[in-house]
């Protein structure tokens, strides 16, 4: 199933609607990665709130598009991750090191909202 | 109650065949059942005798002292009853039953096991010595009536310790689980900061349950600060220390900053000692220090009102 992306702003919001097979995630992948330079987007949210289960691989799939993103120049942020779902990633190794995330798509937006001003303070 | 009923069951089962071999020919099998019914009618005859004979026997043992007299005397006559019942019919339901419902009453009184077993068996001997009183004559037809009583005596003496003891365990398993209940609270203390004091030893079950708590706090809360404050753990391992790691990770997949305030001097030589990898823990001394820690990440400021007068 193709994952919506719906652009807010300066922003690219991906809603995972249900489970993802791994061609679908590569899919959300290079689709996130692309539209980040179309539409010159400083940020990437990504919803996972409908999943409740994570694997490795989705695990990994987030954390690279987290860093393809950074280098073409926007900031990745993972909402919506359930409380037991974030349990059991933790059981199994898979902490999502060096990835931000928030509580839902709200706190999301508040992060990168900040993360916007403290640039603009930083350059000034 | 079906689980109680089985392990009771298998309690006897598991004795059986220890008596079996006591009374190996099957031929005594037959002749002990006249010689029960001679006992039960015995018992029945001296009824008033032996269960005040008995009562004063448990007051002079100074057993079952937080019940009145009058109360043992009224438990005595029920125990008995259903004592002589057991043995007349070989059936043990319904003096299970009794155990159990007698066993609710006097736990919460503070009675102790040793009393509970100390009044079967005086029972037991009440009852023997006044077979030997009787049949101190014939001395053949004692020791058959006591081969017919000792086995299905025993029998009752275990059945009822059992269900007190089994009583008794249900009753601790239920006040460990509202200890854990009540000892683990996620408590809101600002706007989006919670604190989890720990206060006691954490096992692996309730590490478990401290973190699943806190998990589902952080999303009904909307927390984006955790204070867990561990002044009141006196110890951890290298299990629990590792739940704790877990615990931070799993919060901050929600989105929530967790700091650790009350590191104990021990605790904290352990976890080095052990070579536990808490490099992406915050570690604040106090609960203090914590919550003035996590205000600021929040973007609190606490002025005393003086201050602020002078500022404003």
């Amino acid at each position: 199933m193709e994952v919506p992306i719906l652009k807010q702003g300066q922003y690219l919001i991906a809603s995972i609607q249900s489970a993802l097979t791994d061609a679908d995630l590569s899919q959300l992948r290079e689709a996130l990665i692309a539209q980040v330079g179309r539409y010159r987007a400083r940020g990437v949210i990504v919803d996972v709130t409908a999943l409740d289960v994570m694997d490795s691989f989705a695990v990994r799939t987030l954390r690279d598009v987290t860093h393809m993103a950074r280098l073409r120049g926007s900031e990745t942020v993972i909402v919506g991750i359930q409380p037991e779902v974030a349990f059991a990633m933790v059981q199994l190794g898979l902490t999502l090191k060096g990835v931000a995330t928030a509580l839902d798509l709200e706190e999301g937006l508040a992060f990168l909202n900040q993360q916007a001003r403290a640039r603009v303070d930083h350059a000034r | 109650m079906n689980t109680k009923d089985v392990t009771v069951t298998k309690g006897i089962v598991r004795i059986s065949p220890m008596l079996a071999a006591q009374h190996p020919p099957a031929r005594e099998e037959s002749t002990t059942a006249p010689l029960l019914s001679e006992l039960v009618s015995h018992l029945r005859e001296s009824r008033t005798q032996l269960r005040e004979e008995w009562a004063r026997r448990i007051t002079l043992a100074q057993l079952l002292t937080a019940m009145s007299e009058d109360e043992i005397f009224a438990e005595a006559t029920s125990v008995y009853d259903n004592y002589v019942e057991a043995l007349a019919t070989g059936t043990f339901e319904a003096l299970q039953a009794y155990s159990r419902n007698l066993s609710e009453r006097i736990i919460p009184r503070g009675v102790e096991t040793h009393e509970v077993v100390g009044i079967v068996l005086l029972l037991r001997d009440v009852m023997a010595r006044s077979l030997f009183a009787k049949y101190h004559e014939d001395f053949t037809q004692l020791n058959r009536i006591l081969d017919a009583y000792e086995p299905a005596a025993n029998r009752i003496a275990n059945t009822v310790a059992v269900g007190f003891v089994q009583e008794r365990e249900r009753i601790i398993l239920q006040q460990q689980e509202a200890i854990r209940e009540l000892s683990t609270p996620v408590l809101q203390v600002r706007e989006r900061l919670l604190i989890l004091p720990i206060i006691g030893v954490i096992d692996p079950h309730r590490a478990r349950q401290l973190t699943e708590q806190l998990l589902r706090a952080i999303r009904t809360n909307r927390a984006k600060v955790v204070v867990i404050d561990i002044t009141g753990v006196a110890a951890m391992d290298a299990n629990v220390a590792n739940h704790l790691v877990q615990t931070v990770e799993a919060a901050r997949l929600l989105g929530a900053t967790v700091i650790v305030t009350g590191l104990s001097p021990e605790i904290a030589q352990t976890l080095v000692t052990i070579g536990v990898d808490l490099s992406e823990m915050a570690t604040v001394g106090d609960l203090q220090g914590g919550i003035e820690e996590a205000e600021r990440l929040l973007g609190y400021k606490v002025l005393p009102l003086v201050e602020v007068g002078t500022q404003s």
